[in-house]
């Protein structure tokens, strides 16, 4: 089925996944979504790996962002994009954003995160990312 | 092309996967929508639906995180949906509901169900009923349904709802606003919500005394609780209330109420239908672009031009 049908709008759940309580940046990308046409769901500070996987699954998105600015990266994404798999949402694109030192993309990519974004991203790019990933579903 | 009988089967069983996509594709009105209604129909009717609704920040969200909460410890499940507005430039939304339901998203006994308004007006999204009934169809036992951040006529929800539920707090009006038409007279049951705040007392008065002099419709005398969905204050009280209400339902009234609804649905249903292919038909006439262009001319007025078309339309189907 096309998802390019009329009526079809990309949904998008922006998560904060572990313990940082910044979410400024969070709130820019979900704001700059909202004002592309899609739909943002966005789910509160301090998630944990299995809220926000059942928070895409019951929310039948097209797209996840997530950001973190703690560290935390290398321990919780792999959490996440295993428990994607898992509930059977191989389809879903994952985005990151946040403070991710250089050396740990290859790392996440490997993984299946599809793209990693750092401080000073223009939202444009963040636009014209999601909207070219998210109808390849 | 999905398969329809399949997603039906999995809705069903409960299988959260089925239900997300099956909600995604009424709420997008794919062409298997109706089918998927018409299959799911006769298994809904099962569920209890509570309506909650109420201005912007009065606490629906956090509240009905505790009541679900408590409808939990009871052995309830709970579907929700919650709605919020979609932008009018930009067709996007922030859904932010899920924000106050932390704790619920991963009690596999809860289903969340966020949605956009898509420019519907009335307090819900158009699709917001159907996806209520795919959560009754899955079969959780109190279905949700909270509506956008209201105004005084977003009173859509009563007429979906079982027990409507209007959620106010302190300090957001005084009694010349508790008399208005609209929100206030939909309410079932009235909670004053930040109970923890001043003048909780006063809104509570407020409303009664609103409610003192409001004719008694149909033997049920709408109830004023106050609670505090921070500190879970009146949650407990305002099931007992709900639980009234649904028995006051039972003597006789939900019958009616559903059948009044049943007709209320089929002449919506029937309207939607007869514009689309009467208004269809009509714009493949060479007379729609003619009174179009009369119009913009100024020459003729949209209702003299609504009548022209429709008294030919009428003219042609009583020879038939």
């Amino acid at each position: 089925m096309s998802k390019k049908e009329k009526g079809r709008k990309i949904r998008v759940v922006i998560a904060k996944p572990g313990l940082d309580s910044h979410d400024r940046g969070a709130k820019v990308v979900a704001r700059a979504l909202r004002d592309a046409g899609m739909e943002v769901i966005y789910t509160g500070l301090r998630q944990t790996p299995e809220q926000i996987v059942e928070t895409a699954l019951q929310e039948d998105v097209d797209v996840i962002g997530l950001s973190i600015l703690s560290g935390a990266h290398m321990t919780l994404f792999p959490r996440i994009m295993e428990l994607l798999k898992k509930k059977g949402l191989k389809d879903v694109v994952v985005f990151a954003g946040g403070i991710i030192p250089e050396e740990d993309v290859p790392g996440l990519k490997k993984i299946g995160i599809k793209e990693v974004f750092g401080p000073g991203t223009p939202t444009s790019t963040l636009v014209n990312f999601v909207k070219e990933n998210a109808h390849k579903r | 092309m999905t398969d329809v009988q399949q997603l039906v089967n999995g809705v069903l069983k409960g299988d959260k996967r089925s239900i997300a996509r099956t909600i995604s594709i009424i709420e997008n009105n794919e062409p298997e929508a109706q089918k998927i209604i018409s299959l799911l129909y006769p298994e809904t009717g099962k569920a209890y639906l509570l309506g909650i609704t109420g201005p912007p920040g009065a606490g629906k969200s956090t509240l009905i995180e505790k009541l679900a909460k408590e409808l939990r410890n009871r052995g309830k499940t709970v579907g929700v949906v919650a709605v919020d507005p979609t932008s009018p430039f930009t067709g996007g939304a922030f859904l932010g509901d899920r924000v106050r339901m932390q704790d619920l998203s991963t009690d596999p006994g809860v289903y969340i169900r966020s949605m956009a308004t898509r420019n519907h007006l009335g307090g819900l999204a158009r699709a917001t009923k159907d996806a209520a009934r795919v959560l009754d169809a899955s079969g959780k036992d109190v279905v949700i349904v909270e509506t956008v951040g209201a105004g005084q006529s977003e009173v859509e929800v009563f007429r979906v709802a079982h027990t409507t539920i209007v959620v106010l707090a302190p300090g957001l009006g005084d009694d010349i606003q508790a008399i208005k038409a609209g929100q206030m007279e939909i309410g079932d049951i009235f909670v004053v919500n930040k109970a923890d705040r001043e003048n909780a007392n006063k809104a509570v008065s407020d409303i009664e005394a609103m409610l003192e002099i409001t004719t008694e419709k149909k033997g049920w005398k709408p109830l004023v609780v106050k609670t505090s969905a921070l500190t879970g204050e009146g949650i407990a009280e305002l099931l007992e209330r709900i639980d009234e209400h649904r028995k006051y339902l039972k003597t006789g009234e939900l019958d009616e109420l559903r059948k009044e609804r049943v007709e209320t649905e089929l002449v919506d249903a029937l309207s939607q239908k007869i514009t689309e292919s009467i208004v269809n038909e009509l714009k493949q006439k060479e007379e729609w672009n003619k009174l179009a262009q009369k119009i913009l001319a100024r020459e003729t007025d949209p209702y003299s031009a609504a009548d022209k078309l429709l008294a030919k339309r009428l003219k042609t189907t009583k020879k038939r």
